[in-house]
């Protein structure tokens, strides 16, 4: 167990439900899930493998205090953000943000499942999201691609030649973004400074909950 | 008689001159219908055809009228005389509407019409203009059997309406279920917390209401007469009786809870933690009253912990337990789940549910209690046993798909409500039938059932309300929820269906108006739903009858007794002129002045039944008047076509069919008879309740009489029709038309 | 001056060169013919986009959309945020909605906006490209420059997610909204049925885990075919990338034969208000829409 997963699992003692209401993002939403289970059947994702708990299961987990069955799901992760789920729910509990919510929390104390690769996903475009503000889409394909060390990169790249090839002849995709050339923000510093001040104050106030 | 006067009129409006030759109509209406005074009228609905029908009644001394022109369904505004005998011949809706425009048509059209001339003519020349019912009551005070929510309820709103109320209370005090609750499911907006159970207030109303006679302690020793004119007995605190005379009566007996005791495997009886809902509710005022959290029965400690099993003994397919879901048990389970949260929102509160049923506002209930932090699990509880000083609950858990287990200091069980229905009819009088020969058990078993008599009616059929499903008292299935089989007689609240308080307030103000306009009619003679306003009523030949008893028995609501000499006594106010003892009768002597057995026979007799070559079959169609004949005459307004050579005579309803009817059509030739009747058994749609289905049962010994005159046993149909089969029906007409067709003609035509 | 004035947020896809850049080449000529003026907001930032869910915490991504809100209430007042993307106008809009119903949620995100010397008094209404067309100019407006009307060509109006949930546009249903089929016939193409209008394209996944994705993608593609669709036609370009690159990649997996074209309503616009294969930005498309280059150069 990382340090944050247990300090968090002391601090709520065994009270699963009222760790997510407040420290996932969107979490005190989850005990309004009446199960009636149209989240699960509404969403895309539902009949691929990895989707080990869908929504509705999730809700319930987490009512019934099933710490480690959460955190470690792979289902969070298979959201494609269609928000078909979100707008279903009878009882209007945004589920997409929840499942976001949930997966975050789960990163954020080190519980999710390793080599998640939509996670992998969701880290990689952040940090070069936030790194000019504004994405490449070359370095983020590339370091996608090479998550899994260089020659499954270069086997994965040559699956995708095709692909990358039609986009470049297409005015799509610039060979020079690899090299950094691409699109930047002019204030990236005014960015990072804005950022961590953010990530501060989310870690503040996160730290301030549950304690007596 | 020397003053009988006949008359028909036939109206060319509609279209209806342009589509048959009324002239031949009139012909018709004089020559075989032997009407003293034929006129025709070009909009006869009119106000200046309705002036003429009146001038001939005024000046020409007219008593009987066959009108010929629409439905009769239509314009009843217009055709309206009751100082007459009137019939009405259905030439728009039941001929030119369900006829093709065409040159084909146009001879099969103009003999259809004529012959609802003739019938017209026939019919109305053997009715009589009812007087009235000479033996009515004019008691206006109404009789309320229980005192809680619903019969507060029906007092308080009978007392607003103007009419005095009796309220009979087995207990020493007002209120029922609903005072026995700490704090009831709110019934305002937001819907977001338990609030007052609202008894004493309406206790208070009812001590000041002078309209309004209390008795406490007390119950209905015997319930004797008929509406309007009820004479109560009731057995008073003292020991003593007090009578009372009624008008109508509302029974709102209420409900017990599903005795917990026979539920074991939920630990019932074997730990004090486990209790029902009442058990709750003790629990919680006796907490409330001496200012402490709800503990633990075993050992008195604040409890921390409860888990609520729904459908406790509800909703059981085994057969072993109530079977029906009680409706009020879900949102009450919230409420009291909340009695925990609001008092600390750290004590854990987990409601295990299949479904989730809340009426009325409950799903915002609900919501607030999902928001106060209750947890809602959908799961199968197994069984609970003692652990500790609490129990263990093992459950399936429905959407994880595992067994698991929860520890609680206390659970509730929602076992679900029992009508407090009074005894079953049909058990008391086979006990009663062998109790007569003399068995002991079964004179015990008589004792027994009837200690739970409600009303202790002198009824030959029983002595309370008949029950349908689950022993909850009958009341129309799906159309006139407030309908019982006792005219007068309203049951109200969870007496005749599971529900909550507020429905059984609702339910209540509804059967307290019902009792009113009940007692209101028979005070003027007139029937009750749905004839309401009737004024005939059954009279019989008792110089004819043979005693058999098939009225006394079959008569849907108990309005026929026994006399001293065991002759049918017909007590006019309880009758709700279905007709069934007439349909019944094997020798014909019980008759209405305006429908009898003479009335539809006469109809069938007038029917220009074609010899054998024509090539034009006949088809007798007895229609019921509440729902096949709306949907028939529905289909004309749609202009859905139907066979030429049927003939529809309405008739009140299919109980009173009198096989006497079907014998002499065929007799006379006809080459088929298809009834049309409502829907019977488990979902009935008939509106006098059995009618439908003891017609049935009497038409299904038809077979016998076909065989015996050597008829193909397909030339008798029963079809079961809704209002609502407008589309379908001309076409399962048409499919039995060609049916008959497809057989050679009757061998009966022209003797 | 021009009928009417954004601020125009065109985000990481639409820039020159990236991924959606041809969506930015025919909004850009649809705007001059209608005359809408876009005004970049400068130096705006990425969205976040959904993807970012797992590792970006609630307020850095709000902090990220409440810069782009500075800068165009500071550069561009009074005007609103325009997005082309989808999912910035998503991300945008979730931002200003959560910004403006938490007092704490905002004290905390001007906090952080004051490292990069900005702050929000008002954040501007935050639309989409087509709810400008829709409800800022109309069906009737959008008909009149027609041109050429793309008479006789079927497409299937691929709406998707993002235009169309959580939030969608004003008055559609989120099952079966209207507006896509309704501009493919203001332009006077045929809108064909088919039964995959709003099915997700898989979204990110179609990097993270494409055979999951192109599982989806396929069943898009098929419908559409199945529809009588010549051309699919979207306003989101994940979906237009998505549903339009990885045909070939698809036809391996399963053995399919796709070849369908896969466009923006913009370029069908341009097209129809007559402009050049090059204005509507056809050169961009991989997989070529030929009969459309035809009828451009016609």
């Amino acid at each position: 167990m990382s340090d944050l997963n247990q300090e968090m699992a002391e601090r709520y003692k065994n009270n699963f439900l009222k760790e997510i209401e407040e420290q996932a993002e969107m979490g005190e939403w989850v005990k309004m899930c009446m199960q009636c289970g149209l989240c699960s059947g509404s969403c895309p994702t539902n009949f691929h493998s990895g989707w080990d708990h869908p929504p509705q299961e999730i809700f319930m987990l987490i009512r019934a205090g099933k710490r480690e069955e959460v955190l470690n799901s792979e289902g969070m992760y298979m959201c494609t953000s269609c928000y078909n789920c979100y707008v279903r729910c009878p009882r209007k509990v945004p589920v997409t943000h929840v499942m976001h919510g949930i997966a975050e929390y789960a990163y954020r104390i080190g519980r999710a499942p390793k080599a998640q690769p939509t996670l992998h996903l969701s880290k990689t475009f952040w940090s070069n999201a936030t790194k000019y503000g504004r994405v490449n889409e070359v370095q983020l394909t590339q370091s996608l691609y090479f998550k899994d060390g260089v020659g499954a990169g270069i086997k994965k790249g040559l699956e995708m030649k095709d692909v990358a090839l039609g986009l470049v002849k297409a005015g799509r995709l610039n060979p020079l973004e690899a090299l950094g050339m691409g699109h930047k923000c002019k204030d990236i510093k005014g960015i990072h400074a804005m950022l961590a001040k953010a990530e501060e104050l989310e870690a503040r106030n996160k730290a301030a909950k549950g304690k007596e | 008689m020397a003053d009988t006067k006949t008359a028909a009129y036939i109206c060319k409006g509609c279209e209806i001159d342009k589509r048959v030759d009324v002239s031949a109509l009139v012909k018709t209406a004089t020559k075989s219908g032997k009407m003293n005074l034929v006129r025709e009228h070009d909009f006869l609905c009119s106000a200046e055809g309705v002036a003429m029908i009146q001038n001939d009644i005024d000046n020409e001394g007219v008593t009987h009228a066959a009108i010929c022109a629409c439905s009769r369904r239509a314009k009843t505004e217009a055709f309206n005389f009751p100082t007459i005998a009137m019939s009405r011949g259905n030439l728009r809706e039941g001929v030119i509407w369900i006829r093709p425009d065409t040159e084909d048509a146009r001879e099969t059209t103009q003999e259809m019409a004529e012959d609802y001339v003739r019938m017209a003519c026939a019919e109305v020349k053997a009715m009589q203009v009812p007087p009235g019912n000479q033996k009515t009551g004019t008691v206006k005070t109404l009789l309320v059997v229980g005192g809680g929510m619903s019969g507060m309820t029906s007092a308080l709103e009978a007392s607003k309406a103007g009419y005095k109320v009796v309220l009979v209370e087995k207990t020493g005090a007002l209120g029922g279920w609903a005072g026995k609750l700490y704090r009831r499911v709110p019934t305002r907006e937001p819907f977001k917390a338990p609030e007052d159970n609202g008894v004493a207030d309406m206790v208070a109303r009812i001590e000041a209401d002078s309209n309004i006679k209390v008795y406490l302690n007390a119950t209905i020793a015997k319930t004797d007469g008929a509406p309007g004119r009820f004479k109560v007995e009731i057995a008073i605190e003292s020991g003593g009786i007090a009578q009372e005379d009624i008008g109508a009566i509302v029974q709102a007996t209420g409900f017990s809870l599903y005795d917990a005791n026979k539920l074991p495997e939920f630990g019932y009886g074997k730990t004090p933690n486990v209790v029902d809902q009442a058990g709750l509710e003790a629990l919680a005022r006796e907490a409330a009253a001496a200012g402490k959290p709800i503990c633990r029965p075993f050992d008195g400690q604040p409890v921390k912990s409860v888990v609520f099993v729904q459908c406790a003994g509800q909703r059981d397919a085994s057969g072993t337990h109530l079977q029906y879901c009680s409706g009020f048990c879900c949102n009450t389970s919230i409420k009291q789940a909340m009695y925990f949260k609001d008092a600390n929102p750290d004590i854990d509160t987990v409601v295990l549910f299949t479904d989730l049923r809340t009426p009325g506002n409950g799903e915002d209930f609900y919501r607030a209690a999902q928001n106060k932090g209750v947890i809602f699990s959908k799961g199968v509880v197994s069984s609970v046993t003692p652990s500790g000083n609490a129990c263990a609950v093992k459950f399936k858990d429905l959407i994880l798909n595992e067994d698991t287990e929860a520890q609680a200091d206390l659970v509730v069980l929602a076992t679900g409500m029992v009508p407090n229905s009074g005894p079953d009819l049909d058990q008391l009088s086979e006990a009663n039938r062998q109790a007569e020969g003399g068995d002991e058990a079964a004179k015990e078993q008589v004792v027994q059932l009837m200690s739970k008599s409600v009303l202790n009616l002198t009824y030959r059929q029983g002595p309370d309300m008949p029950q349908f499903k689950h022993g909850f008292n009958d009341s129309h299935f799906i159309c006139f929820p407030y309908e019982t089989r006792r005219t007068a007689i309203y049951t109200a609240g969870p007496v005749r269906r599971p529900m909550d308080i507020l429905q059984a307030q609702e339910d209540a103000t509804g059967a307290a108006m019902k009792a009113i306009q009940a007692l209101e009619n028979a005070g003027l003679g007139k029937a009750a739903h749905p004839r309401a306003g009737d004024l005939s009523f059954p009279t019989v030949r008792l110089e004819g009858c043979t005693q058999c008893k098939r009225c006394t028995v079959e008569c849907p609501f108990g309005a026929i007794d026994e006399d001293e000499k065991r002759f049918p006594l017909f007590n006019e106010s309880r009758c709700r002129r279905c007709g069934t003892c007439m349909g019944a009768c094997p020798v014909r002597v019980i008759s209405f002045e305006n429908y009898s057995v003479n009335t539809v026979g006469s109809q069938i007799k007038a029917v220009d039944v074609p010899d054998e070559f024509s090539e034009k079959p006949r088809i007798l169609i007895l229609a019921c008047e509440n729902d096949a004949y709306p949907a028939l005459d529905m289909a004309g307004m749609n202009r859905h076509e139907y066979d030429p050579y049927v003939r529809v005579i309405p008739i009140r309803c299919l109980g009173s069919v009198n096989t006497i009817w079907i014998t002499d059509a065929l007799n006379g030739g006809y080459d088929g008879v298809m009834l049309m009747g409502c829907k019977h058994g488990e979902e009935y749609q008939c509106h006098f309740v059995k009618g439908s289905e003891l017609g049935r049962y009497r038409l299904s010994k038809v077979g016998d009489t076909l065989k015996g005159m050597n008829l193909e046993t397909e030339r008798v149909m029963d079809l079961e029709v809704a209002i609502t089969d407008i589309a379908t029906l001309p076409q399962k007409i048409n499919d039995y038309a060609a049916l008959i067709k497809s057989f050679p003609p009757s061998p009966f035509k022209g003797f | 001056m021009a009928r009417k004035e954004y601020a125009f947020y065109p985000g990481c896809s639409s820039q020159k060169g990236a991924s959606a850049s041809n969506y930015l080449v025919s909004v850009e000529s649809m705007c001059k013919t209608l005359d809408i003026k876009m005004t970049e907001i400068p130096d705006w930032n990425c969205c976040g986009a959904s993807i970012s869910y797992a590792e970006a915490g609630e307020l850095p991504r709000h902090v990220m959309n409440a810069r782009n809100f500075a800068l165009a209430e500071t550069n561009l007042p009074g005007q609103d945020i325009v997005a082309t993307c989808a999912a910035c106008w998503l991300g945008a809009r979730e931002s200003k909605e959560r910004l403006e119903h938490s007092s704490g949620l905002m004290a905390d995100t001007q906090t952080a906006l004051k490292e990069a010397g900005l702050a929000i008094k008002v954040i501007p209404e935050v639309r989409h490209m087509v709810e400008v067309l829709i409800e800022d100019l109309g069906y009737d407006e959008l008909k009149k420059p027609v041109k050429k009307p793309l008479q006789g060509m079927k497409f299937a109006g691929y709406v998707g997610c993002q235009t169309n949930r959580p939030f969608g546009i004003a008055g559609e249903s989120f099952e079966n909204p209207m507006y896509l089929d309704k501009l493919i016939e203001t332009v006077g193409g045929e809108a064909v049925k088919y039964d995959q209008k709003v099915t997700c394209c898989g979204g990110a996944l179609a990097f993270s885990e494409p055979e999951k994705a192109q599982g989806q993608i396929k069943d898009i593609i098929e419908a559409a075919y199945d529809g009588g669709a010549e051309m699919i036609v979207t306003p989101c370009p994940l979906c237009q990338a998505n549903v339009e690159v990885y045909q070939g990649q698809i036809n391996k997996r399963y053995g399919t034969k796709f070849d369908i074209p896969v466009l923006y309503y913009s370029q069908l616009m341009t097209l129809a208000y007559g402009g050049s294969a090059k204005d509507a930005g056809l050169n961009g498309n991989v997989v070529r829409a030929r009969k459309l280059e035809e009828f451009a150069g016609k």
